[in-house]
């Protein structure tokens, strides 16, 4: 009985989420040409998969560990200053398309390497102590800056080149949109559905479920639940560094880029309801939508993209005041 | 008749609680035992110390001979021991074929399980694909023992089987338990009297977090006065 309340209630998120981006495809449409409709919303997804890519392996390590990782940011922005390391170690010559996926893979593994020993050095002897864990994930991501900085400087670098195909724009209905950022629309998609599929098919994803519920029980069945702690732990850091890099074509990389990003994507996982992995791939679409329409709106009636930022907030306080545990939370 | 396991005087601590002071258990061989006693006297704990999950200060546990105690739980139910927790454990969010493959240590023990625990258990073979969380108490209790027998285990650790089922419900799954013997030990917890009494060979009273008595089950059952001092709700 519980049960089928809670697949309604699942629905009835559904079509809630469903009805708001039709809602602002409405207003935007009342407002905007057809062309800036068609940028705006595509800016929007943009902006919503690189909030995935951070928050993903945030929310699912909350399910699981019950920790809440502020230095996910950090290895956002360590993704991107590896994919510069990368094409600067790549002798010259070497094609862009070689160092494009070269950084890529690299970012990635760094990301994973870099939260596998987080995991086991810094993070085991903190479990069941969540101030501590707190104040470790922001000293540590604060630390991380602080390197970069020193060793990259504060200014920040410019973007690195992608690949030509890459660089282009297109033109939709009118509008002007870029390739690349097309190009990040599709890789966050892709991991979306990985993601998905992993946990919904495979052994590790059966684990993964039911630890969120009791790890106990797990570890009494048989499986080192350690182990796949911090398998799971390096898998969402490495997901973040991935948006790092594949974001470094177009935002470059500078000290702090990730923490802008963590604080949306902890925004993304409280409106999709704390450890709700379909919440929060559902909420970072609905906020990078919401985002860009008030960039867009403030930006032609204020001149200013002012109301990008607090458009999140408000959307979120308007969440959580219908659903206090998010859109998918429960209990 | 040889032990397959054997606890010598464990002594546990759960935060500054001195839960168990000296609790010695023997299971024989394809036979089930009871652990005995009031609510709160340790039978719970002395499972939990077993698998590990809360490891006994003094004390040792030995299964097939190995000393055990100290290792990790999921170290310990590799040795082929299943538990079956009093609250059952069952993953809400998971089928029930979830729920049973979680429980697989080698690819395919499921499918070679499978007929056997469809045999014992038949409602789970309608239910294999409903969520977890939709069961009733027993079948929930069910699954969770069928959990229990996915991977090649010879030691099933049950905390309160019949805990808030009906009648009819119990009859079952004491027809099932009975039937598991053939295959492996059990040690049991129960409140119910008449349901332990019926299912053990043997049992142990615990009382206060110390093991106090043991012995033949038939043995038991013909002496009133012991099971007036020790199991009366009085």
């Amino acid at each position: 009985m519980r049960q089928t309340l809670r697949v309604n209630v699942f629905r009835q998120s559904l079509i809630l989420s469903g009805l708001f981006v039709l809602g602002l495809l409405a207003l935007n449409l009342a407002v905007f040409r057809p062309g800036t409709v068609a940028v705006v919303m595509l800016s929007g997804l943009y902006q919503g998969m690189l909030f995935f890519l951070i928050a993903a392996g945030m929310s699912i390590v909350f399910g699981l560990l019950d920790v809440l990782n502020l230095a996910q940011g950090a290895f956002f922005m360590l993704g991107a200053y590896a994919g510069f390391a990368i094409y600067g170690a790549l002798p010259a010559g070497t094609p862009i398309e070689v160092r494009f996926l070269a950084a890529l893979v690299g970012a990635t593994l760094t990301g994973g390497l870099a939260g596998a020993l987080m995991e086991i050095g810094l993070l085991r002897p903190l479990y069941a102590r969540p101030v501590y864990q707190i104040v470790m994930t922001l000293g540590l991501s604060t630390a991380i800056n602080e390197v970069v900085r020193a060793i990259y400087g504060p200014a920040g670098l410019v973007p690195i080149e992608e690949p030509p195909a890459l660089a282009t724009t297109f033109n939709i209905l009118g509008g002007q949109f870029e390739t690349y950022r097309l190009f990040i629309i599709f890789v966050g998609a892709a991991l979306m559905v990985g993601i998905s599929l992993l946990l919904q098919r495979t052994r590790l994803g059966i684990i993964i479920r039911a630890g969120v519920q009791d790890s106990e029980m797990v570890q009494a069945l048989g499986i080192n639940v350690r182990r796949i702690f911090t398998l799971v732990f390096a898998l969402g850091t490495a997901v973040a560094a991935l948006g790092g890099m594949t974001a470094a074509p177009f935002l470059g990389a500078y000290p702090g880029m990730g923490t802008d990003f963590l604080l949306v994507a902890i925004i993304v996982i409280v409106i999709g309801g704390m450890s709700s992995y379909e919440g929060t791939a559902i909420a970072s679409l609905l906020v990078g939508l919401t985002r860009a329409t008030a960039e867009q709106v403030s930006l032609q009636y204020f001149n200013t993209p002012i109301l990008a930022s607090v458009s999140i907030l408000l959307f979120m306080v308007a969440v959580l005041l219908v659903r206090p545990t998010g859109l998918f939370g429960r209990e | 008749m040889s032990a397959i396991l054997e606890v010598q005087d464990i002594h546990t601590f759960i935060g500054q609680f001195h839960i168990l002071e000296g609790v010695t258990v023997e299971v024989p061989d394809n036979s089930i035992t009871a652990l005995l006693g009031r609510n709160g006297a340790g039978k719970t704990t002395t499972l939990r110390s077993i698998m590990g999950l809360n490891p006994p200060a003094r004390g040792a546990i030995r299964y097939r001979g190995r000393a055990i105690s100290g290792r990790k739980p999921y170290d310990i139910a590799q040795l082929g021991i299943g538990y079956v927790p009093d609250y059952r454990a069952i993953f809400r969010q998971l089928t029930v074929e979830e729920n049973l493959k979680i429980a697989e240590r080698r690819p395919g023990d499921l499918a070679g399980k499978r007929q056997f625990i469809f045999e014992i258990f038949p409602d789970l073979e309608k239910l294999y694909q409903w969520p977890g969380g939709q069961l009733s108490g027993g079948q929930q209790q069910m699954l969770a023992i069928a959990r229990a027998l996915v991977a090649d285990n010879n030691l099933l650790l049950i905390d309160e089987p019949s805990e808030g089922l009906a009648p009819v419900i119990i009859e079952a799954m004491m027809a099932a338990i009975r039937r598991l013997t053939a295959h492996v030990a059990v040690l049991l917890v129960e409140q119910n009297f008449r349901v332990a009494s019926q299912l053990a060979d043997r049992y142990v009273i615990i009382e206060d977090g110390k093991s106090v008595h043991s012995g033949l089950m038939t043995d038991l059952l013909a002496s009133p006065a012991l099971i007036q001092k020790y199991l009366s709700a009085a």
